[in-house]
């Protein structure tokens, strides 16, 4: 019988059906972070062992500082954060994993860095397992052909203390994009494209596979953006079958299978990508030929649109609760209805996140900065010291430097502002991150999403600008 | 945990679809322990003012819904980040059931990992509750789990479906590590397959 990549990672991992259609599954790789101690802190508190601290790998991301210099301390206590709360949150997680022999990628390691930017880089994500983490963009994972799900604290307590996790088998929906993608779309361009035709909640429910010849002549650093964002979808889990990219990617990471084990591996991984005749309980389609570069306008990441449109209007809206919607958002996000969202003036740029951090993106901005001069405060935020380390080698850090952008540490950043990097109420950020939601970035700060070579053209010209227009 | 059976108490309705955690509860308060306590930190930043005092249009600061313990949503309730103090907080405020049409995933799941009950409807009942509510401030609704019940202000039940696995753990309040614990045998049985099958994962 024909079966989905889902359906396959599935049943290899079901350990026991449960009532109410829930089955048991087994988790071959755990991914934590600081976010990770509240269960971590329970654990110890009722005395529970960690049943295989050697499929767990831990980062510190969300509270670590990304100030320059700050991962490299030159004294004692230099680079650390101020405030006693965000500095135990790495303290707490650096403690946990000593005491469990997990290994921990904390302050000053070169291999630190953004959770899902660390997982494929080290080879621990691969094809065919499962993978949770704390985390609802551990979907990212997805790209290497994984089911990657992200859980709440509770889970990761229970993953910890069983290395299973009960779970309802969810519907798969498939989303296909055809065609090839126009000069100037990026693959975050693909996926804003996506969640704004399926919207915030199409995905509810579903573990989506990406497909089509777009997905697959997409790089891992492109497949990875696109999975990231599908709990912007509302997504349990996004994947990409796994192919000649995906192994390449992975030969000789330092987690990757080695040795005889090679081929053994690679051998199973062919076997993981849906069968041609599988069936998919919902099916999408997107020509690629029509998508441009996007920005988002709204609070919702399914508020988003080419950037050569307009901000909409509500007035025109049937649907009343979409129409309240749309003009909260529009209040919050001071839009003018029926105005071009090219030369939009920004306050800040924000290069970076789980989203668009790793090496290709870096490569993007890095394409249009390039002998102009930034206009507004721009960080680019690298998404691990072995990217930062690769971009440096490259000479990218001196094209931003150069550019007046400023050059930091890795770290989830001004994604999330856990660590305290934040925005001021009131700014505009031009942002590569994956959520535009009220606050997220800082109370009252205002978000828009889109790609880095976008995020890097606002930087230059202080405004929303279609970066194909500036030429090279 | 608590276990859930029936409840019946205040309501209150917010209209927005796709309300994500980071409006829950705002990313800065998360690094706080568990035992501080979340209540006064639910929906903060759309519930107090810069200068902490509460805005009077959010609907938990009307003085007819103050002591709501059941939520009636709109689509996508609670989509966004994983971050289970969105459930801790709505816990610690009182709230104990959360009805809409659709829930984000994650949050969904964190609510029966913690006691509290989410409960699916179609998007027109839901809508119906929630005029309903809006009309009458102060109105109850009465939710029972074995029954699988929410019985509106003017009486009318509507029944919901839930899965036997989230209802029993519900219902008896279990502690669900320990359950899965005594699933050992075969966690162990699959981990020798998987030594087998797929070595290289260790």
């Amino acid at each position: 019988m024909s079966r989905t990549m889902f359906e396959k990672i599935w049943s290899r991992h079901v350990v026991a059906e449960g009532p109410g259609g829930q089955a048991l599954l087994y988790v071959d790789r755990h991914l934590l972070h600081e976010g990770s101690t509240h269960a971590l802190a329970r654990l110890e508190r009722k005395g529970r062992p960690v049943r295989r601290p050697e499929a767990c790998l831990a980062t510190a991301d969300h509270y670590v500082s990304t100030e320059p210099g700050a991962v490299v301390p030159t004294e004692p206590g230099a680079g650390e954060i101020a405030n006693p709360e965000i500095r135990a949150m790495v303290a707490d997680l650096d403690r946990h994993t000593r005491r469990l022999g997990i290994t921990f990628f904390g302050r000053g390691e070169p291999r630190q860095g953004i959770v899902h930017v660390i997982g494929p880089e080290q080879g621990a994500t691969q094809p065919g397992i499962t993978l949770m983490c704390g985390d609802s963009h551990t979907a990212t994972h997805g790209a290497f052909g994984a089911l990657a799900c992200g859980i709440g604290s509770t889970e990761v307590e229970h993953v910890l203390a069983t290395q299973c996790l009960w779970q309802r088998r969810p519907e798969v929906m498939r989303i296909t994009v055809t065609g090839t993608r126009p000069f100037g779309v990026m693959a975050k361009d693909v996926i804003l494209a996506i969640i704004a035709r399926i919207g915030a909640g199409g995905g509810v429910g579903h573990a989506i596979e990406y497909a089509g010849p777009v997905i697959r002549a997409m790089s891992m650093d492109e497949r990875m953006t696109v999975c990231n964002m599908s709990i912007e979808a509302g997504g349990r889990a996004g994947m990409v079958a796994p192919d000649e990219t995906t192994f390449a990617y992975l030969e000789g990471r330092p987690l990757a299978p080695r040795g005889d084990m090679w081929p053994r591996a690679l051998a199973f991984w062919k076997t993981v990508p849906s069968d041609a005749d599988a069936v998919y309980d919902h099916e999408i389609t997107l020509d690629a030929a029509e998508l441009a570069p996007t920005v988002t306008w709204g609070t919702s990441p399914q508020d988003a649109l080419p950037i050569t449109g307009r901000v909409p209007d509500p007035s025109a809206v049937g649907d009343p609760a979409r129409r309240a919607s749309m003009e909260r958002a529009l209040a919050y996000m001071a839009l003018t209805p029926g105005a071009p969202l090219a030369g939009t003036v920004v306050s800040r740029v924000f290069i970076g996140s789980c989203t668009n951090s790793r090496l290709e993106d870096l490569r993007a901005a890095a394409a249009v900065a390039k002998g102009r001069r930034a206009a507004v405060p721009a960080w680019v935020v690298p998404g691990s010291g072995q990217i930062k380390r690769a971009a440096e080698a490259e000479g990218l850090d001196r094209v931003f430097t150069d550019a007046g952008f400023e050059w930091r540490e890795p770290g989830c950043s001004m994604c999330v502002g856990m660590n305290g990097d934040t925005a001021a109420s009131g700014e505009r950020v031009a942002s590569t991150s994956n959520r535009n939601f009220e606050g997220r970035q800082g109370q009252g700060a205002r978000t828009h999403l889109m790609s880095p070579a976008m995020a890097a053209a606002a930087a230059i010209t202080g405004r929303l600008t279609d970066v194909r227009t500036l030429g090279r | 945990m608590e276990p859930f059976t029936r409840l019946t108490a205040v309501a209150a309705a917010m209209d927005l679809p796709n309300i994500d955690t980071d409006r829950v509860i705002p990313a800065r308060f998360l690094r706080k322990p568990r035992e501080a306590g979340f209540g006064p930190l639910l929906f903060h930043d759309v519930r107090f003012d810069a200068d902490g005092a509460p805005k009077p249009d959010f609907v938990l600061n009307h003085p007819g819904y103050r002591d709501a313990k059941i939520l009636v949503t709109a689509e996508n309730f609670g989509c966004g980040s994983s971050r289970e103090m969105a459930v801790w907080a709505l816990m610690d405020y009182g709230i104990r059931v959360v009805i809409g049409p659709s829930f984000g995933d994650i949050f969904f799941e964190n609510c029966f990992k913690n006691g509290a009950l989410a409960v699916v409807l179609p998007a027109d009942v839901a809508a119906g509750l929630r005029r309903a509510l809006a009309e009458r401030p102060g109105a109850t609704l009465t939710v029972d789990l074995e029954a699988q019940t929410v019985t509106g202000p003017a009486g009318e039940a509507f029944r919901f479906e839930i899965d036997a696995f989230r209802k029993h753990g519900l219902l008896t309040g279990q502690d669900e590590v320990e359950m899965t614990l005594a699933q050992l045998p075969a966690i162990e049985a699959f981990e020798a397959r998987r030594r087998d099958e797929m070595p290289w994962l260790g």
